[in-house]
């Protein structure tokens, strides 16, 4: 074992850490029931007045509805298809496996902006207005990844002598999927979603790259930073994204064990 | 013998046959199921990956901003040849490997405690504290820490209460590398911790048995075995750093350009794809070389 000054210096060491991470994140909540609309800090008082404001906001409402549509849509898109993904490459075995889940996990290897920059030219090339459609596009193929690495880690430890002994016992094809792999895998694909739909709730790098004249919320907080304006609004805003992004990891997060939500996502 | 082949007749038996076939031939199972995700991907994903390839050796007209589709190496050339550009990837690459080389740093023992100290309970509740932040916002993160630097910002005012000058950090490229360790922090614990969680205790106490005091046993024991996770969470640290543009944007100041402001520039208001194009074949080549060196190293086995 550790002597007793080293765990001494550790147990310090990840204390502030601890602050070091939650700090930030603390302070933003603060924030957002600031009295006066200049960012100073220590805040005068607190209140809730940003909130009322946010909430009567046409442009952040039309933001928030955008964000929530592309979302789900991509989100169920990216359900279907990436279960198909992993399922095809949990039971392939021919060599050209390695390639094409290579490729599946790709969007995520890759920084964000490769993948934005491409979709970008692929768009003007094929002379495709950017618009709502070409955002949901993009967000579908880094969600596609994520639904694809929760259920794939799934189905690998899932025992395939199951099946197996279910298709013993007479049970057809579909009976088997609906009775049998179902339940097992059906924790890991809403893990899956709610990962998928957490990280596009999120993502500004690629939808910069793929949005026409339509802002998501993302996209309006990072314009609204970076003028400078309606910072109260914008501290109420990122307050609720961050509650929004880490409802469903928490539950993903509960649903696999804490394995889903650590498959880093570094689609950003 | 034929009742042994000839299947059970039953309502919906419809889907026996099918069933039946893809048991004897899984190919076709993976292909059919296959087919719809590798169309997207081929399609959509990797037709853009490959036009963005080709783009990158094409011009455009300086006066119609009209693309010319004329194989040729004049992006690169000025890539090259540009004392500003050469400028703007050194400093991305600097910046990434100092983010790298810091998150490194403050990883490991956070992930030692984790792994090789901390109760059980403790193990998760660290897990959970590490996984939160990690998927909070990323833009309320940078925000947070415009408010935390800014002039009159938390951390001026704690400087003063301790009696200490103000730092005017804010909108540097000091801003930046504060900004860039924080956020992908969590991504260098997870595999480090991942990593260290599976050296076996006996092996330190054999290190132990044959004389080794703990820190020279942590050292040549533990420290090379922990390694690929760390090198697999620099994958992380140093690509995300490498492709990022949001924060220069945010918390850098005047000269803070990075490669990525350049591409975004010149796909927005230069409007000169091509050239963006080849500037990030930079990052990707960057890569390529990070992930053959990370894979030699054993970092995939360990993410």
């Amino acid at each position: 074992m550790e002597g007793f000054w080293t765990r001494v210096l550790l147990r310090l060491w990840v204390a502030l850490i601890l602050v070091f991470l939650f700090t930030p994140i603390v302070l933003i909540f603060l924030y957002a029931f600031n009295t006066s609309n200049i960012q100073s800090w220590p805040i005068p008082g607190l209140t809730l007045k940003w909130f009322s404001a946010t909430i009567d906001d046409a442009d952040i409402r039309s933001s928030l509805a955008l964000s929530l549509q592309v979302g789900l849509i991509a989100t169920a898109v990216a359900l279907v298809l990436g279960s198909c993904a992993a399922f095809a490459i949990h039971r392939m075995t021919w060599f050209g496996k390695e390639v094409v889940s290579l490729m599946f996990v790709l969007p995520l290897a890759l920084p964000g902006i490769i993948t934005g920059i491409s979709l970008n030219a692929f768009f003007s090339f094929g002379g495709v207005q950017l618009s709502t459609l070409t955002i949901i596009v993009g967000h579908t193929t880094f969600c596609i990844v994520v639904v694809y690495n929760n259920v794939l880690a799934r189905l690998r430890r899932t025992q395939g002598s199951l099946v197996e002994a279910a298709m013993d016992l007479g049970a057809n094809g579909f009976q088997v999927f609906r009775d049998i792999t179902l339940p097992l895998i059906a924790t890991a694909v809403v893990a899956g979603a709610m990962l998928a739909f957490a990280l596009s709730f999120d993502e500004v790098i690629v939808t910069t790259f793929t949005a026409g004249a339509q802002n998501t919320l993302p996209l309006w907080i990072f314009g609204a930073i970076r003028l400078g304006q309606r910072l109260p609004e914008v501290n109420v805003v990122v307050s609720f994204v961050i509650l929004v992004t880490i409802i469903p990891v928490v539950i993903a997060a509960r649903l696999t064990g804490g394995g889903g939500a650590a498959r880093v996502p570094a689609a950003r | 013998m034929l009742d042994v082949v000839r299947r059970p007749r039953r309502k919906g038996g419809g889907a026996v046959p099918f069933s039946a076939l893809f048991w004897r031939l899984p190919g076709l199972r993976s292909l059919l199921l296959l087919t719809p995700p590798l169309a997207w991907f081929v399609v959509i994903y990797f037709a853009s990956l490959v036009l963005l390839l080709i783009t990158a050796f094409w011009t455009i007209d300086p006066f119609t901003a009209q693309i010319i589709q004329v194989w040729n190496t004049d992006n690169f050339a000025r890539i090259i040849q540009e004392p500003a550009y050469r400028d703007i990837i050194g400093r991305t690459l600097l910046l990434a490997a100092l983010v790298t080389l810091t998150d490194a740093l403050l990883a490991f023992p956070f992930a030692y405690y984790m792994a090789r100290i901390a109760s059980r309970r403790m193990q998760t509740f660290l897990f959970a504290a590490v996984l939160l932040p990690l998927w909070a916002s990323y833009l309320a993160r940078v925000y947070a820490w415009i408010l935390i630097l800014n002039h009159s910002g938390v951390l001026n005012w704690s400087l003063q209460s301790i009696g200490l000058p103000p730092a005017n950090i804010g909108y540097t490229n000091v801003a930046m590398w504060v900004v860039f360790s924080y956020i992908w922090l969590p991504f260098m614990i997870v595999p480090a911790y991942a990593a260290l969680e599976r050296v076996p205790e006996s092996l330190l106490e054999a290190a132990g048995d044959l004389g080794a005091r703990r820190w020279r046993a942590v050292r040549d024991v533990v420290l090379p075995l922990a390694l690929p996770g760390v090198v697999a969470g620099s994958i992380f640290t140093f690509s995300l750093t490498l492709g990022d543009y949001i924060t220069p944007v945010l918390v850098g100041g005047a000269g803070s350009t990075f490669i990525g402001n350049v591409v975004f520039n010149n796909i927005g208001i230069a409007n000169n794809i091509p050239f963006a194009a080849a500037l990030s074949m930079v990052p990707v080549a960057i890569m390529a070389v990070y992930l053959v060196v990370a894979y030699r190293l054993g970092a995939f086995e360990a993410m």
